[in-house]
């Protein structure tokens, strides 16, 4: 019956916080729906000039949306390129021919280079080929890709979106919950609570399900934004994306809630983010961690938004089954049951009892 | 009358600053017992192990015969802290509503408990409103009222009526008295306020985590020879040092 006074006590303040309802509900959506926009923008064509280019060479260009500017003679392509604005400059010399690329992204310096690579070696085969009548017996080297997850529609934010899922649910319910038992702290009610017959334990109880059910509500709206209006693939069953969250939820609430006790205010609560929860980020698959040093690994090991991230990605990329993620999830309780613990006793510092 | 509270030779230093020292008093059952001294004299402190929310590194504290801390005995003790620990985004009845429900009180007893709270405070017309456009003196009311909603045996007020207008402070007092001789409540009261340790039963004159001098008002000015308080204060003081 504390317990629910004090969940009671804690909805009628949160929900007269309107701002802070808006960053927890809010503010999630915003970020996830401008990274999709971001991610999935249409890149703009790149433009080439040319010099000394054959027609033909150029129309298969232009076919694979490549933009072409001529030109009748270039001394400074570097020059040429910063004048007119280009990605990339060839040039023909005879049997030569130059791309001098402006590089200033190197992902889309690189599908350039690509591209025009093909394209030169295509025709070079074509050449070839009506050169020698013989070799159109040959037939054409064709490669077809098939992809084990995802098609050849997959775009990066595909990948990305069960990870930053994953990881606005953590963020947002790690700053609110540490930041709401803080106030309690700084503004002396906690204090005040303990000198009532309250247990501590109903107190950390009380906090996590009265946040625990905003985070909910919360961890609901993320998940289906992303997937009926954002279109985020889901291989997987959309239950399992919901539990691993709500895992992650209660494991970031516990995690705010212990460490609100070492902060002293609220600007003290925001200077724990870049200690614990921007490294998490690096470690939760982003990065491919297979590529790390093994101490690193290591570290991702200790690092709850690790498991989620690897099991979201599991479930909504792959298509992964409950059975398969068993594992991640009770990585994600036995974080959630020892910061409990500790909770519990950090509030040892009020009151013995 | 038992007593009420009994504290047994407690002391209490906080790094190296020795903040209680060797302090002994047993307080009476149905009677008001004042703490006087000058901020930083360990008044509160000494208030808070009472409570059960610190406890002695020497020494014992016992409230209706059992030993603090204890769980269950919060439920007999009404708690005012020095300064005013509300939900402000909350109304004066929620907050109300919330510490009677930590006290476990059933619907019926929170009305009527909310009610006479509120109507002794002087509150009933403001109990709708936000705490956060409280004046100061109506957050000290409220506070109040907080202390008394479970109807507790003891009641402990670390400065009630700083920041509370003459009238409503007397009216205050007036109330603690019949919750004395009335209701037979023991009531502990901290206070800078020198008229308002002439109404208190007993006195304690608390200086450097001492007790200087404790007595009835009477005694005490007697002892003294001093017509008020101010007087008895300073004697003391001078007397030990």
């Amino acid at each position: 019956m504390r317990i629910s006074a004090l969940i009671k006590r804690i909805f009628q303040q949160l929900l007269r916080d309107k701002r802070t309802l808006a960053l927890l509900f809010v503010a999630p959506l915003l970020i996830l729906s401008l990274m999709y926009v971001m991610f999935n923008g249409n890149n703009s064509e790149p433009v080439l000039g040319v010099v000394n280019i054959d027609d033909k060479l150029v129309d298969t260009l232009k076919e694979i949306d490549i933009e072409i500017e001529k030109f009748e003679h270039v001394t400074n392509p570097e020059q040429t390129i910063l004048d007119y604005e280009l990605d990339g400059l060839l040039v023909s010399q005879g049997e030569q021919m130059d791309l001098t690329l402006a590089n200033s992204d190197p992902t889309s310096s690189k599908a350039l280079q690509m591209k025009v690579n093909q394209v030169i070696a295509l025709q070079a085969q074509e050449n070839l080929v009506s050169q020698l009548p013989t070799l159109s017996e040959i037939p054409k080297m064709e490669l077809e890709t098939n992809y084990v997850y995802g098609s050849d529609d997959t775009v990066f934010f595909d990948v990305l979106s069960p990870i930053l899922i994953g990881f606005f649910v953590f963020f947002f319910v790690f700053l609110i919950s540490g930041i709401g038992l803080l106030k309690e702290r700084t503004t002396g009610t906690l204090e005040r609570l303990l000198s009532t017959p309250i247990r501590r334990g109903e107190i950390v109880t009380a906090y996590l399900v009265g946040f625990g059910i905003f985070a909910m509500i919360q961890t609901v709206i993320v998940v289906f934004f992303a997937i009926t209006v954002l279109d985020v693939t889901l291989e997987g069953s959309i239950w399992n994306v919901l539990i691993i969250n709500l895992l992650l939820a209660l494991v970031a609430l516990s995690l705010g809630i212990l460490l609100s006790a070492f902060a002293a205010s609220e600007f003290q609560m925001v200077q724990f983010i870049p200690v614990a929860v921007i490294p998490q980020i690096f470690f939760s698959g982003i990065i491919p961690l297979e590529g790390m040093a093994t101490w690193l690994q290591a570290i991702a090991k200790i690092m709850p938004l690790y498991y989620a991230a690897d099991a979201l990605k599991g479930v909504m990329y792959q298509g992964l089954g409950f059975t398969d993620i068993i594992q991640n999830l009770l990585a994600l309780v036995i974080f959630a049951v020892i910061f409990i613990i500790l909770n519990v006793f950090a509030l040892k510092k009020y009151r013995a009892l | 009358m038992t007593q009420s509270v009994e504290i047994r030779n407690i002391s209490k230093r906080f790094g190296k600053k020795v903040v209680l020292n060797e302090v002994d008093m047993a307080i009476k059952g149905g009677s008001i017992y004042g703490f006087i001294g000058p901020s930083g004299a360990g008044k509160t402190t000494l208030i808070k192990m009472i409570v059960g929310m610190d406890s002695p590194d020497h020494g014992s504290i016992e409230v209706l015969g059992t030993k603090m801390p204890n769980l269950k005995l919060l439920q007999d003790i009404g708690y005012m802290a020095q300064s005013d620990v509300l939900y402000t985004e909350l109304t004066g009845k929620e907050n109300l509503a919330f510490f009677a429900s930590l006290y476990q009180l059933n619907r019926a007893q929170t009305e009527e408990r909310i009610a006479y709270t509120s109507k002794l405070v002087n509150l009933t017309d403001d109990l709708n409103k936000k705490v956060a456009l409280y004046s100061g003196g109506m957050k000290r009311r409220l506070s109040l009222a907080i202390a008394l909603i479970q109807n507790p045996k003891i009641l402990i007020l670390d400065e009630p009526t700083v920041g509370i207008d003459p009238e409503l402070r007397l009216a205050i007092w007036n109330e603690l008295i019949r919750l004395k001789s009335e209701e037979g409540k023991t009531i502990i009261v901290t206070t800078h306020v020198m008229e308002e340790a002439e109404r208190c039963d007993y006195i304690a004159m608390v200086r450097d985590g001492r007790i200087l001098t404790r007595g009835t008002p009477n005694e005490l000015k007697e002892a003294y020879h001093a017509r008020n308080f101010d007087e008895v204060f300073l004697h003391a003081g001078r007397a030990k040092q």
